[in-house]
């Protein structure tokens, strides 16, 4: 069994909600009222060369910042994640973690590849150039040779005639297909998407889903957060089910979506229609709300 | 109509005052321009000194009347032996003092670009310095045009000031002119209509340079 392109190993994650008091506040007596959020609570979950995991879950189950943790847009509390057996953003000291410099985790992430639920396409580059930036600015290639990257990389996801747009000439599914194109292009050995269609208009949906269907299939390994249940089966060999910050149940699409042992996968199933019910209230379908997780 | 053309008269004895200003508007603002950026990078730096330093110099700067600072600087730094000449002192006092604002400006428009944009660098590989530099600072730019063309015409009329510390510029041209023909309505009134002559273009090409960058996105 080759190594885990992504190993997670009991990652703990909690939010701090809410403004540390200043002096002068608490010199007129306001108290300090910070909270602690516990997100993740103690994650394992290895991704092996090639796999594609999809993990689902309702909002708030902590599926996002699992993700974000994984190239350290989030610190992690404990535990350690390796991506092709480094840490990333930490380094090891007698045994506890911290922090390495930011050009070496600036270093590791170009092998990791991420999409966003928002896109965050460089609203002051045109398409070809959004590819191109961190070809250039990361990877130090000359403007030829990011050319001749970022132009099959916009192609294979079906905007070679939309190379010159800004995004705010594009539609939301061409914005998100540029993206992908411009995380391919540094020919990343893992894709991180955060849920890819949410911010999409429904009639939308299926070009990205196809785009991202098609790498797939190229055998590049992936993790991808939705909640987009048809997709999940179709695209994942594996399902991951989240909830609040536990992994519930996980296995091959047909046993997870067949045979669903946990209480919370079946909700979730109900919800999206993709369970038959007998109880009445699966005839109300209950609206799902996609909300942004932070 | 005789008034109009004593105004009109007047005018030439005032042109020769424009060079000036275009040097001490000029030059100001370059240095506003570029120390106003760096006092907002260090505003937003997680160090707490450079933080504080330059939090302290932006309060002294808005904090204390323009008027003041050029007299300070002009007549003051002599003393511990720091001689300038008007011109020099007019642009140092004009530049600190619209760094000052300027360093706002850059900062709430540095925090107003989405952080999505620094996320989606730092995930494709930049460091947090380079994404500020090649990604957030650009787009930030243009939020900040419009508001910076304002402070660049409000300098413009601010070199008026400039005057109490000898520089020649239009109100002390005027002022010097004024002495000598008493002519004091059409003098003054020509000295206003020559600085409107100055902020009108101005405010046309700042609007035009808020449009061209808008269509560019």
């Amino acid at each position: 069994m080759p190594n885990p392109v992504i190993s997670i190993q009991d990652v703990y994650k909690s939010f701090e909600i809410g403004e540390k008091p200043t002096l002068w506040q608490r010199m007129i007596g306001r108290k300090d009222t910070r909270r602690t959020l516990e997100v993740l609570k103690g994650v394992d979950l290895d991704v092996s060369p090639g796999e594609v995991v999809a993990v689902i879950g309702s909002s708030g189950s902590g599926k996002s910042t699992l993700l974000r943790c994984i190239n350290k847009l989030e610190v992690i509390d404990s535990g350690r994640i390796l991506v092709n057996d480094h840490l990333v953003g930490y380094r090891e000291r007698n045994g506890a973690l911290a922090p390495e410099s930011a050009r070496e985790t600036a270093r590791k992430r170009t092998d990791i590849g991420m999409v966003f639920q928002h896109f965050n396409l460089f609203m002051n580059k045109t398409a070809v150039e959004n590819v191109m930036a961190p070809l250039l600015d990361v990877k130090k290639l000359s403007k030829a040779t990011a050319r001749s990257l970022a132009e099959p990389a916009l192609a294979l996801v079906g905007l070679q005639d939309r190379m010159a747009n800004y995004p705010s000439r594009l539609s939301g599914g061409q914005k998100q297909r540029v993206a992908i194109a411009r995380a391919m292009a540094m020919e990343p050995s893992v894709l991180l998407f955060d849920e890819p269609t949410s911010a999409l208009d429904p009639e939308l949906v299926g070009e990205v889903l196809a785009v991202i269907k098609k790498i797939a299939l190229t055998g590049t390994t992936m993790m991808i957060v939705t909640h987009e249940m048809q997709f999940a089966r179709e695209i994942a060999d594996r399902i991951v089910v989240m909830d609040g910050g536990l992994i519930v149940e996980q296995g091959a699409p047909e046993s997870v979506f067949g045979n669903p042992r946990h209480s919370k996968t079946r909700a979730l199933l109900r919800r999206s229609g993709l369970l038959a019910t007998p109880e009445t209230e699966a005839l109300s379908v209950v609206d799902d709300d996609i909300e942004d997780e932070t | 109509m005789e008034f109009i053309q004593n105004v009109l008269g007047v005018f030439p004895s005032l042109i020769r005052a424009i060079p000036v200003v275009a040097q001490l508007a000029i030059g100001a603002m370059a240095l506003a321009l570029s120390l106003g950026l760096l006092v907002a990078l260090a505003r937003l730096s997680q160090n707490w000194i450079l933080r504080t330093i330059a939090t302290v110099f932006v309060e002294i700067l808005r904090g204390t009347p323009l008027l003041v600072q050029l007299v300070y600087i002009y007549f003051v730094l002599p003393v511990i032996g720091i001689q300038l000449d008007p011109i020099s002192a007019g642009i140092i006092g004009l530049g600190l003092n619209y760094a000052a604002y300027l360093s706002e400006v850059y900062r709430t428009s540095i925090l107003a670009v989405d952080s999505g944009q620094t996320e989606a660098a730092l995930s494709l590989g930049y460091t947090p310095t380079k994404a500020l530099w090649r990604i957030v600072i650009p787009q930030s730019f243009k939020i900040a045009l419009g508001p910076i063309g304002n402070y660049f015409i409000a300098m413009v009329k601010d070199t008026a000031l400039t005057s109490v510390i000898a520089v020649s510029e239009i109100l002390k041209t005027a002022n010097t002119v004024n002495a000598q023909t008493f002519q004091t309505v059409e003098i003054y009134t020509a000295a206003a209509l020559l600085y409107l002559a100055l902020s009108l273009p101005l405010s046309r090409l700042v609007i035009v340079l808020e449009r061209k960058a808008r269509a560019r996105a």
